[in-house]
């Protein structure tokens, strides 16, 4: 398997091809992926796209189901915190 | 007829638990009348939730501006008082002019609204830019009606109905009206019968199921919501030829219309068909919608769309609801065919409506939105 | 105005996604001689089910329909969101920044099941997962190797994910079942006559194997730590115990997803989507197989997918010689069912302060102040957020027995941009055929 970059919160990580955006978030030890309408942190729950909870920033777009988005190279990733 | 032991007595039967009929409620509540409100499904669950929940002037007739201006004022002393869920925001209304031409019309209704008090301001293209950044290059400017405002209608019309219940009101949910007698009787469809002194007509489009002159005609609209993108646009923004879209009396029209959300989500509309057959989403409107919402902000392609539903508005031949008697009724009153102004206009027709009652003078004129207008000679029947 | 995203395929059969039930229907309607287009809303083929970890294969199974799919000719679309359907045949389809109309003269739903998510207080810790959701995220390189699991919830799938964990390197400590020794005793005694697999034995015993504590008649009570899942406490419905872990993955069972369906207007039962022998449903030229028709694993989805790609492609006969298969394998769903059922004390989970809709953060106290599910959306905002009540609408079908509400489109969320090319007067200009 080959690497590529992307960047967490400004942060450069390198990922194995294949990964979740999700999956990469978990390996940058990232605790919550967002806030709750009311500030509780919040990370992946149902896996497939469905609960929601898992929404990041990537490229500027919010609200990205984190665990059905394919890490590419150079994608920047925004979460809450 | 005689009266049977499941029989109510009232002063006051108010048929329809949307916004109307919950401000209807509350004022006459209010005034110590005993008041039943009878609601076929869920308080709110009909046009008063498909809506969009804004508070806003609107100039194409005198008597709209009248009362628009006269409701707007009566919520303006109310919004304080309610309570985070009621979603208010005082945004404003923009609306935006897409050619010199319409410039010229942009200050024509900034006379027009100074005429009926309005606060409102011109902006050049350069502050319009400013104001709403999303908005594309080349739009020529826009008015800013700063008073304006946003709520969210369900909240808002249990608020008032929990006012009604407090002043001694009863609220009877999921109780279909079978038919109205114009001497006061209600008759429901479990076969109870409610016998009142009055009974307001606040069915909406189900208006004309009980009170069969009046010229109501079920407009359908769709709205799509979005996703949260907090402080994405400032204003409500609409296309200054809205009121064209509105006075298309037949067929189906679209306006640029979006709202932002006190959540930070968008309402965008606004679609308008008359005689449409279901109350399926039709995709075919909603792409016309959405293709018009795009011409002024390009960038709303890119945002997350999760939800489309439709609503029924009531509408009438002259834009202008029906408030006071119904002349086929003796004990029976209008409260309906707000069209797409129930939300800002419901406390102040609870207000004309009870002024009647009590044979005060109103503020305002209350003529132009009496149903025997359509009536008397000359009237215009739908 | 023309929209440059849009574009119009025509096809005979469409399949609405790609797991065992959808790949099976598709590849058998296309040997059947249909023109199929199989869409899939994710990038993986296979459904949840056939997911394989990182740098792994698909399971064999997968891969011998995989084949079959691809030789018979279908055209598989992965990554395509179908959104909204405008009668009488046209889907529209969002993939990327595209959209397209998909005209089809047939249609089989096989869009599956998600998870039953069920609230007690801290199940919005971040670490409170699915336990199917954690395999799918591991499988995609979520690192669980060395993090302390409790699995928790109901049925086979809870001794099988936590076998999966154990062999990815996670110390699974405690596995609670909700159901009780006597149904699982009871299950056990039927499975010898029944059993379709050998999953639930090859689990016990690796479980036992170890050193995993198995608790049956268990179930988690609450969920602690600040910004992230420290520790979980369960019941017995007498005692309480409390273990430190890192991660709780808790599976209550699935429930089919019916977003489609409803779109669509097709009967429902209690179960799922209505279908008659051939898996036809109340909806005219309309199919539908696997999860979506009642819950019975990826054996019943295969047989399921087939029928209904015989039937769609007007092959009754080869469909009905699977009726007996199916049949079998539906009473091992039903034994599945009646065993691990959910006790009623899950019902009663939730305090007032625990968030029950977790994408507008509203609460229990709120929401059981209502008398429906529209009244709850309507005053609460519960439902209103980014999942549109996938998951507490499931939810309270359960602790309230409240049905669910009227399914608006878009199926699943799509770009605004997408809808504006929704139009069809322009799609006529540029329709291309399906290869």
């Amino acid at each position: 398997m080959t690497d590529l970059t992307i960047r967490v919160n400004g942060r450069p990580l390198r990922v194995p091809t294949g990964l979740t955006v999700a999956a990469a978030l978990a390996m940058a030890d990232v605790p919550a992926f967002r806030r709750s309408v009311h500030g509780q942190p919040r990370s992946a729950l149902c896996g497939m796209g469905i609960c929601a909870e898992c929404r990041v920033t990537i490229d500027g777009l919010a609200h990205q189901r984190s665990c059905v988005v394919l890490c590419r190279e150079a994608m920047e990733v925004v979460t809450d915190d | 007829m005689s009266t049977r032991a499941s029989d109510i007595r009232c002063e006051i039967a108010i048929v329809g638990g949307g916004i109307v009929g919950a401000a209807c409620a509350a004022e006459f509540a209010a005034e110590g009348c005993r008041v039943v409100v009878l609601e076929r499904g869920i308080a709110a669950g009909e046009a008063t939730s498909a809506g969009m929940g804004h508070l806003v002037v609107l100039d194409d007739s005198p008597a709209q501006l009248a009362l628009t201006v006269y409701a707007r004022r009566l919520w303006h002393a109310l919004l304080p008082q309610l309570p985070a869920d009621a979603e208010v925001d005082v945004c404003g209304t923009l609306w935006v002019a897409e050619s010199d031409e319409e410039m010229a019309l942009v200050e024509r209704k900034r006379d027009v609204l100074a005429g009926g008090g309005v606060a409102a301001e011109v902006l050049a293209v350069d502050e319009l830019r400013r104001a709403e950044p999303q908005l594309r290059a080349g739009l020529a400017g826009g008015l800013r009606v700063p008073d304006d405002a946003v709520i969210y209608p369900p909240t808002v019309t249990r608020l008032l109905l929990a006012r009604a219940a407090d002043a001694g009101a009863q609220l009877r949910t999921r109780v279909a009206v079978r038919h109205v007698e114009g001497d006061g009787r209600v008759h429901l469809a479990d076969g109870s019968r409610v016998q009142a002194d009055l009974v307001l007509n606040a069915a909406g489009t189900g208006a004309p199921a009980l009170s069969p002159a009046a010229p109501i005609r079920p407009r359908k609209g769709h709205l799509v919501i979005t996703d949260r993108y907090p402080g994405w646009v400032h204003h409500q923004l609409i296309e200054l030829g809205y009121l064209r879209s509105t006075q298309a009396a037949a067929g189906e029209s679209v306006a640029f219309n979006i709202q932002p959300r006190r959540t930070g989500q968008l309402l965008i509309g606004s679609s308008r068909q008359f005689d449409a057959e279901t109350s399926d989403v039709e995709m075919r409107v909603v792409a016309k919608m959405v293709q018009r919402a795009r011409e002024y902000l390009p960038g709303v392609e890119a945002l997350s769309a999760l939800r489309i539903w439709t609503g029924f508005r009531a509408a009438t031949p002259d834009k202008l609801p029906l408030i006071g008697p119904s002349p086929e009724q003796p004990r029976v009153w209008l409260a309906a065919g707000h069209e797409g102004l129930g939300i800002t206009t419901c406390l102040a027709t609870a207000r004309l409506l009870r002024d009647r009652w009590r044979g005060h003078a109103s503020e305002i004129d209350a003529a132009p939105y009496l149903p025997q207008r359509f009536t008397a000679a000359g009237g215009s029947l739908a | 105005m023309t929209d440059p995203c849009a574009s119009e395929r025509d096809g005979d059969l469409v399949v609405l996604g790609g797991g065992p039930a959808g790949l099976a229907a598709a590849a058998t309607a296309a040997e059947d001689g249909l023109r199929v287009l199989l869409l899939d809303s994710t990038p993986w083929l296979g459904g949840p089910i056939w997911r394989p970890g990182p740098g792994a294969t698909p399971p064999r199974v997968a891969q011998r329909w995989l084949a079959r799919a691809d030789s018979a000719g279908v055209t598989i679309w992965p990554q395509a969101t179908a959104f909204a359907a405008c009668p009488p045949d046209v889907l529209h389809v969002e993939r990327g920044r595209d959209v397209c109309r998909v005209r089809w003269k047939q249609m089989i739903l096989a869009v599956g099941a998600h998870e039953l998510f069920l609230p007690f207080p801290g199940w919005t810790l971040p670490n409170v997962m699915g336990a199917g959701g954690l395999q799918l995220l591991v499988k995609s390189g979520w690192p669980v190797r060395g993090r302390r699991v409790v699995v928790a919830g109901t049925g086979p799938l809870l001794l099988a994910v936590a076998a999966y964990l154990v062999r990815q390197g996670a110390h699974v400590s405690d596995i609670l079942e909700q159901a009780s020794w006597s149904a699982l005793a009871q299950f056990a005694s039927r499975l010898a006559w029944l059993a379709p697999s050998k999953l639930w034995q090859a689990a016990t015993l690796q479980t036992r194997l170890l050193r995993t504590r198995y608790r049956p008649g268990c179930w988690p009570v609450a969920a602690h730590g600040a910004d992230r899942l420290d520790a979980v406490t369960f019941t017995d419905g007498t005692r309480r115990w409390t273990r430190d872990c890192d991660v709780l993955a808790c599976a209550f069972g699935l429930v089919p997803q019916l977003r489609w369906p409803g779109l669509l207007h097709c009967r429902l039962t209690p179960r799922g989507v209505w279908v008659d022998d051939y898996q036809r449903t109340s909806c005219d030229r309309v199919w539908a197989a696997g999860e979506i028709t009642g819950l019975g694993g990826v054996d019943l989805a295969l047989v399921e997918g087939q029928i209904a790609g015989h039937a769609a492609a007007g092959n009754n006969l080869a469909a009905a010689r699977w009726f007996a298969r199916r049949a079998r394998l539906q009473r091992f769903a039903a034994q599945l069912d009646r065993c691990f059922q959910l006790r009623t004390e899950l019902r009663f989970l939730p305090t007032p302060e625990t968030v029950v809709c977790r994408c507008e953060d509203v609460t229990w106290r709120a929401i059981e102040a209502c008398s429906d599910v529209r009244a709850a959306k309507l005053y609460t905002r519960c439902g209103m957020g980014s999942c549109q009540g996938r998951i507490c609408q499931t939810a309270l079908q359960f602790l309230q027995n409240w049905s669910a509400d009227h399914v608006r489109p878009p199926a699943a969320p799509v770009r605004v941009g997408s809808l504006a090319g929704a139009d069809q007067e322009h799609a006529d200009a540029e329709r291309t055929e399906l290869p």
